[in-house]
């Protein structure tokens, strides 16, 4: 075999444009004994980004509890994976598409929903449910407007075309994400126990099939590029790092991998996604502990004189890699092509360990396998953040404030953009977007079902990200409880601002551990997620966002129950609500307001059981989860929920944070005159 | 009873059109794949929603030409049930089966929630069994479902009773707040002139559990079964 072609080194030159520092080029250079070559550099600088490699995060992530009873599968996988009983699984993921959504709405959420299926896909499981969670600047500005406009649209797109329900989401606008919107997407999906199939290279010998659309010159260096901060020259600049998608491409190759599966003769499967056919390759090889030898000229291609470097790190949609027996390439391709989509062996598993490619009859590429995905660590040293400076309190008459935050696009109803959403495909909604947590039956485990919500609070955690952290996580896990269902897991996107900023970093590692402290509380597992850090423009950093997407069992779905005339409406749980973090600071005094009232994990976690067991025991008609602009809100929703009217009194002093105050876990309750004394 | 129900590439209610026949009715189902060519020994047909081909060109404009789609005109002229459903409908269009075409909603925007049709044709296997008049809750989910045809068509369905669904409000009042999408003359659904053809944009199979929040559109299906039993 010839020894790889050294040029010039060129990491120095991918530094500056993906980060990479010198102390990376002494590392690489350390372990090969030589310099990389520009092929070997350019999947390097992809690899290596923060995006990929997790290298500022990695270490605070250990913090977040993985483990408990029902994990089939934790973090470092495709995607989560936790059994519901039956002999089924769940599998559970959620990713960000931030950057890109910044530079081409529509292509960028579009692409985002089509990677987190295909991640879900990759576990072996039918995705059967989408939720997502979005920032944008005020949408009085034109360019928040268009841009939300934008991801609304490409989400709706994508997810309606590939019949993959999009059952709930949530959205917050701040000034703060005017320059870096935020796209959350959560993927759900279904999987026998028996049929989880990994995304391992294993064993040597077996044949890599490519499967799905063609490869192309787009996204080159799209991870590389969501590495970095967003400037205004982005739009125009990185529009080429942006993905495009084909929904229908995507649909075709969700069902022929459903085909393929089905076969048993799938060993190990991975989505082509960040980094491309060289960072699904690598990871599936450092899994296994193997080694991959590609052959970049059976790559399908949609143009010609590909380079293959851009073979190798396309991101081109809609692909994805099988390891299968070579015995079993032909019979497995052939249902990709009655799905009229390419399937060619490209490579084979070696047992040394090796990242090979080869092109034009020499290797373009040879380099340890791990050594792409262990990208070394990145270290800074926190540095805790100020509370925001208290805005000047200016007395408003309640029924002002009630209608200001019922106008705010957090609370009022999100009917007009679930609504360009098909909520209902599959035919498993039961209970529909708009209404706290959607509920989905499954008739593979009748009467049971499963409840699905994403939570997160920006405005908590810029004002304290540990208790913020911690208030995300079990307003998710009140939401479940409402449709009586308790947590099974959680899957996260981390969203801040560039890693390297002191107070930035403090920040992140704080939400972490009120996240991680959450869960434990709860018990529930969080089986994977994402970090988005660089969420920046000029003006700076957006609020620190960690958002929290929580599944739950239901033992017996039913449809919602009835309020009647005469029902009582009762306040559970308990708090000493303020107005730290709150809407009603940031909508009316135009700021946020330091001091959040950081919620009792104890007093939480037993009101959270005590609802739960009250919606099974059906002693409630309905119950509302207080969020966003207090107990004067959440009495409001639950009015225009119900079609009915109400007449309350409240604990207490009716001051400002007594009816707008957030923070402790508080749930509203419809209650029959006879069922009081039960409850 | 054995029922049809025709998978293109795209479509994406085939599952669940299944799903209710084969375990809400307990029928006996084929999946048919859309490059068959024959349909013989099947007793009804449903061509499901979705996005056949990405609904690129136009929706349903390339299932349209698909060799399963000489099979589904012969059975037609036999005098099979077909049912078009959403996709299924604009296909069925663009096949030249049924009048009319659907354009883009006059929001410009995908729809998805429950509306209220009325029953205006009972004189179709699919709403032999219901009364004209009868106001049925059903969703829609759909970016181009705004019923249109040249004046002298939409005039000649009226005369010849072949508009069999109409957009109304929960009480039976047809008014333009009640049509999701446009619809001349609010119409959500038509048949052909033989009436066994019949297209439209609700989804019936999406409201055939009471858990899923209507039962009115398993009542399509179950009035094809006694029609097709009172054949026999």
């Amino acid at each position: 075999m010839a020894p790889p072609r050294t040029e010039v080194p060129v990491l120095a030159e991918a530094a500056a444009r993906y980060g990479l520092g010198p102390e990376d080029e002494a590392a690489v250079r350390a372990a090969l004994g030589r310099p990389p070559n520009p092929v070997e550099a350019r999947c390097l600088a992809v690899m290596w980004s923060e995006h990929c490699a997790y290298r500022h995060s990695r270490q605070v992530l250990q913090r977040l509890p993985a483990g408990g009873d029902g994990v089939l599968q934790g973090p470092g996988e495709n995607a989560g994976v936790v059994g519901i009983g039956g002999g089924w699984a769940l599998v559970w993921k959620m990713e960000s598409h931030n950057h890109p959504s910044a530079v081409d709405p529509y292509n960028g959420a579009a692409t985002g929903v089509g990677g987190i299926i295909r991640d879900v896909l990759a576990m072996g499981a039918r995705p059967v449910a989408l939720l997502d969670a979005l920032r944008f600047g005020p949408l009085s500005d034109p360019r928040a407007r268009r841009l939300f406009s934008g991801v609304v649209t490409g989400i709706a797109a994508y997810g309606n075309s590939v019949g993959v329900p999009t059952v709930g989401g949530e959205l917050a606008t701040d000034p703060a994400y005017a320059e870096a919107p935020l796209v959350n997407v959560a993927c759900l999906g279904l999987v026998r126990a028996g049929g989880i199939v990994r995304g391992r290279a294993a064993p040597p010998g077996a044949a890599l099939l490519y499967a799905g659309a063609r490869t192309g010159r787009d996204g080159i260096g799209g991870a590389a590029f969501a590495s970095g901060v967003l400037d205004a020259a982005a739009e125009v600049r990185d529009r080429a790092a942006v993905q495009i998608g084909d929904p229908f491409a995507g649909k075709c190759l969700i069902e022929a991998t459903q085909q393929a599966l089905s076969t048993g003769c799938v060993l190990g499967l991975q989505d082509l996604g960040a980094g491309g056919l060289a960072c699904a390759a690598a990871e599936m090889a450092a899994r296994a502990g193997t080694g991959v030898l590609l052959d970049l000229e059976r790559v399908p291609l949609r143009e010609r004189d590909l380079a293959p470097a851009e073979v190798l790190l396309s991101e081109s949609q809609e692909r994805m890699l099988l390891v299968v027996r070579p015995a079993d390439a032909p019979s497995l391709a052939a249902i990709y092509r009655r799905w009229g989509l390419e399937a060619e062996v490209v490579g084979r598993v070696t047992p040394d360990g090796r990242f090979r490619a080869r092109a034009g009859g020499i290797t373009v590429a040879d380099l340890p396998a791990q050594l792409l995905t262990h990208a070394p660590a990145r270290h800074v040293v926190p540095a805790p953040a100020p509370a925001p400076t208290p805005p000047e309190a200016r007395a408003v008459r309640a029924e002002e404030a009630l209608l200001a935050l019922l106008a705010a696009p957090e609370v009022a109803s999100a009917a007009p953009i679930y609504e360009q959403y098909d909520h209902m495909v599959q035919v498993r909604t039961v209970v529909r977007p708009g209404r706290g947590a959607a509920v989905l039956r499954l008739p593979e485990l009748a009467p049971a079902g499963l409840a699905l919500t994403v939570d997160g609070c920006g405005r908590w955690c810029a004002v304290d990200p540990y208790g913020g952290g911690l208030a995300t996580v079990l307003e998710a896990a009140a939401n479940l409880a409402c449709a009586g269902a308790e947590p099974l897991a959680v899957t996260d996107c981390l969203n801040f601002g560039r890693p390297e900023d002191p107070q930035v970093f403090w920040a992140f590692a704080q939400a972490v551990e009120g996240i991680a402290a959450a869960c434990r509380a709860l018990r529930v597992p969080v089986v994977g997620g994402n970090v988005s850090f660089s969420n920046e423009g000029p003006r700076g950093p957006i609020l620190p966002t960690p958002v929290v997407a929580m599944v739950g069992r239901v033992p017996e779905v039913d449809a919602p129950a009835l309020v009647h005339e005469g029902d009582l409406l009762v306040l559970l749980g308990s708090a000493a609500p303020g107005l730290g973090g709150s809407l009603y600071a940031r909508v009316l005094w135009g700021a946020l307001a330091p001091g959040f009232p950081r919620p009792d994990l104890e007093a939480a976690v037993r009101t959270i059981a005590c609802v739960r067991q009250a919606v099974r025991r059906r002693l409630v008609a309905s119950a509302h989860d207080v969020s966003a602009g207090g107990v004067a809100v959440a009495l409001a929703e639950c009015c225009l929920i119900l079609g009915r009217g109400a007449e309350v009194t409240l604990p207490g002093p009716g001051d400002a944070a007594a009816l707008f105050g957030e923070g402790g876990t508080r749930v509203i309750c419809a209650v029959a005159p006879q069922h009081l004394e039960p409850l | 009873m054995i029922w049809g129900v025709v998978t293109f590439p795209g479509s994406n209610c085939d599952r669940d059109c299944v799903h209710v026949l084969r375990h809400v009715l307990a029928q006996d189902v084929r999946e048919v794949w859309y490059e068959e060519r024959a349909l013989e020994g099947l007793d009804a047909v449903v061509l499901p929603g979705g996005f056949s081909y990405g609904d690129y060109l136009r929706p349903g404009a390339i299932a349209a030409t698909a060799p399963v789609m000489a099979a589904v005109r012969a059975a037609a002229d036999r005098g099979v049930p077909i049912l078009g459903i959403c996709n299924g409908f604009q296909i069925l269009t663009e096949a030249g089966l049924l009048p009319g075409a659907l354009l883009r909603n006059r929001t410009l925007r995908f729809v998805c929630r429950d509306v209220w049709v009325r029953v205006e044709c009972v004189r179709t296997p699919f709403t032999r069994g219901l009364r004209p008049g009868q106001v049925l809750r059903m969703p829609v989910a759909h970016a181009e479902g705004r019923y249109t045809a040249p004046a002298v068509v939409l005039r000649a369905l009226e005369r010849e009773g072949r508009v069999v669904f109409r957009y109304c409000d929960p009480a039976g009042r047809v008014h333009p707040r009640a049509n999701p999408n446009g619809a001349a003359r609010a119409v959500a659904g038509v048949r052909n002139a033989a009436g066994n053809v019949v297209g439209m944009m609700p989804h019936p199979e999406r409201a055939a559990e009471g858990m899923l929040g209507s039962e009115d559109g398993r009542r399509l299906f179950e009035s094809a079964l006694r029609s097709l039993a009172g054949e026999r």
